[in-house]
């Protein structure tokens, strides 16, 4: 049977470095999905691979059901409309908040429906239209990520793979941008979230998966997760 | 007070010293020069003014060719050594097409048909040979540590000069006279040889337009994203090798119409034309600070100003014997004193960040 998204017995090699020890995860059209575990444990590692950044050793990937390892990174956003929030927001520090958010819908053609999605985004984040003019680089850390957010919204994606979103923010703005990544899903896109803040991870995710030194652990229901004894020991830093 | 002064100068190294009284020595030099010059009244306000005008329009091309070379370098970090030759080819070949458009006479009966043609011709060569020098010689070692693309430049820029050497033989070519762009015009009341307005006007609309690409259009937001982030322009679904191809095309283009003002004002292009114009706008990329569009393009005018007033203002003044053959060497000082003093150019200021 297939899923919607699919990593089967993915390998990553990084010169000698076994970066993924095959792993294999799936998401369902509509869902939350979140991939937790400590520092250099391949989540990273397993988007770069997913957008193309990272060729893998073996494995697949599929979306419905089509092989991605053909595409390279910038037809994977083109054709399929899997969009990528990289890890440190990588804001294109250069250009306006406008221009970085007209950036995230490059590939498509539809005029009315990018201005649509621009009022979509600054609906979201209030913010971002305040500053529009603004360049990208004079932007504090949680308006860079509100951005970064924003701007892979604009590629309309069908799977947004997020990594880090809450990473060097206020608990605040951490609260109010786990707030939004779940008004986005609840507005109908698929999200493959990668954190190492477990506590806020799952309380928004459907289901988990628990990396550890490239391979995956633990898989389960959020709620399954957040009550396993090891997951509550090593990653929600509960006794 | 002298407390705070000693403190700064226990930083302060004997080179520091040497280099600010070579500075000091300079900026004596060049105000007692121009003092000398001035007073002296060798020149009339009048040459003075042509000196400018012809600074210009040597400038405005050193601009056009600084744009390849500071484009190139805000998306890859590299010199493209060989984009004097790209300069060379187009006017070089289309040589060839001017000749047989004189001897049918169009140069006579529609001059700018007959130019726009060349220009254009001059400007695909241009295109293709910048875009064919990425692609062969540059993108194979797109990975590799920086100094291998410079040496592969460096190869590629004696390959190239060669190569049209072999198929154009040595020898000096005369470009054609373009009847409507002799003698001169006379605005506000100062006579202005129409050649070099018409080679400054054209080449600044060039220059507004390209950078108004760059700025305004999708392709160029493109670039722009790709000068910054590669990885992160290929996540937003820019083809990152294709955006580089038509960077090195739209730096090509620019060359190429360069090329076409360079023979029509020297009337000569042979295989070694490249040479000197690719080092001066080198020069004058750097000035500008190097990676920064309109900093070339300050750069290049900047440069083409200087060394036109450079000989007669500062060094005639010292008494400098034949100072018009010191020319080159003006505006390549300028160069070392730029790496030295100020190594971000003109209007650079983020280099230091970037490295």
């Amino acid at each position: 049977m297939s899923h919607y998204f699919e990593i089967r017995d993915l390998h990553v090699h990084y010169g000698a470095i076994h970066a993924l020890k095959g792993i294999s995860l799936y998401v369902e059209e509509g869902e939350i999905v979140t991939l937790i575990g400590a520092n250099g444990a391949g989540k990273t590692t397993t988007l770069r691979a997913i957008s193309g950044l990272v060729r893998p050793t073996s494995g697949e990937i599929r979306f419905e059901g089509e092989d991605l390892l053909r595409y390279r990174p910038h037809e994977i956003v083109a054709l399929k409309r899997i969009i990528h929030v990289p890890e440190g927001r990588r804001v294109f520090a250069r250009m306006t908040v406008e221009e970085n958010l007209y950036m995230g819908a490059f590939t498509r053609t539809d005029k009315d429906g990018i201005e649509e999605d621009l009022e979509r985004v600054y609906a979201l984040f209030p913010r971002l239209k305040e500053r529009r003019r603004q360049l990208a680089g004079t932007l504090s850390g949680g308006e860079q990520q509100m951005l970064a957010i924003g701007r892979g919204l604009m590629g309309r994606p069908r799977l947004l793979i997020m990594d880090e979103p809450s990473m060097g923010l206020a608990p605040i703005l951490v609260e109010s941008i786990f707030d939004t990544i779940q008004e986005i899903n609840r507005q109908g896109t698929t999200v493959l979230l990668v954190e190492q803040n477990a506590h806020m991870a799952l309380s928004i995710a459907h289901r988990g998966y628990v990396l550890r030194t490239g391979e995956i652990v633990l898989h389960g229901t959020a709620e399954e997760l957040r009550n396993n004894e090891m997951v509550q020991k090593t990653y929600l830093g509960m006794a | 007070m002298w407390e705070r002064l000693r403190y700064r100068l226990r930083y302060v190294s004997g080179t520091d010293v040497a280099l600010w009284i070579v500075a000091a020595l300079l900026l004596v030099m060049i105000t007692v020069g121009s003092y000398n010059s001035l007073t002296s009244g060798r020149y009339t306000g009048k040459q003075w003014f042509d000196f400018i005008i012809s600074g210009l329009a040597q400038g405005s091309i050193y601009a056009l060719i600084a744009l390849g070379y500071t484009m190139v370098y805000g998306i890859l970090f590299m010199i493209n050594f060989a984009h004097g030759e790209v300069f060379m080819s187009g006017p070089f070949t289309a040589y060839f097409l001017a000749e047989v458009l004189e001897q049918r006479g169009l140069f006579e009966t529609n001059p700018w048909l007959a130019l726009g043609l060349v220009m254009l011709l001059s400007m695909a060569v241009s295109t293709v040979v910048a875009v064919s020098l990425e692609r062969i010689a540059y993108r194979p070692l797109r990975g590799a540590p920086r100094l291998v693309p410079l040496i592969t430049a460096i190869g590629a820029s004696f390959f190239l000069q060669y190569t049209f050497r072999g198929l154009y033989t040595p020898g000096f070519k005369a470009y054609p006279e373009v009847q409507p762009l002799k003698g001169t015009w006379t605005l506000f009341g100062l006579e202005i040889q129409r050649m070099l307005i018409a080679v400054f006007v054209s080449s600044l609309l060039l220059l507004l337009l390209l950078y108004a690409f760059v700025q305004f259009t999708k392709v160029g937001r493109a670039i722009r994203a790709v000068a910054e982030d590669q990885q992160a322009a290929a996540l937003m679904g820019v083809d990152v090798d294709r955006t580089i191809s038509i960077t090195f095309a739209v730096g090509g283009a620019a060359a190429g119409a360069a090329g076409v003002f360079y023979a029509l004002m020297f009337r000569q292009v042979n295989f070694f034309m490249g040479f000197f114009p690719g080092l001066k706008a080198f020069t004058a990329a750097v000035l500008g600070g190097i990676g920064n569009l309109p900093g070339a393009m300050l750069g290049g005018l900047f440069l083409g100003v200087f060394e036109s007033l450079g000989p007669s203002l500062f060094l005639e003044g010292l008494g400098v014997p034949a100072a018009y053959q010191l020319k080159d060497a003006i505006a390549f000082t300028m160069l070392v004193l730029f790496l030295i003093f100020r190594p971000t150019g003109i209007l650079g200021e983020r280099l230091a960040k970037r490295a």
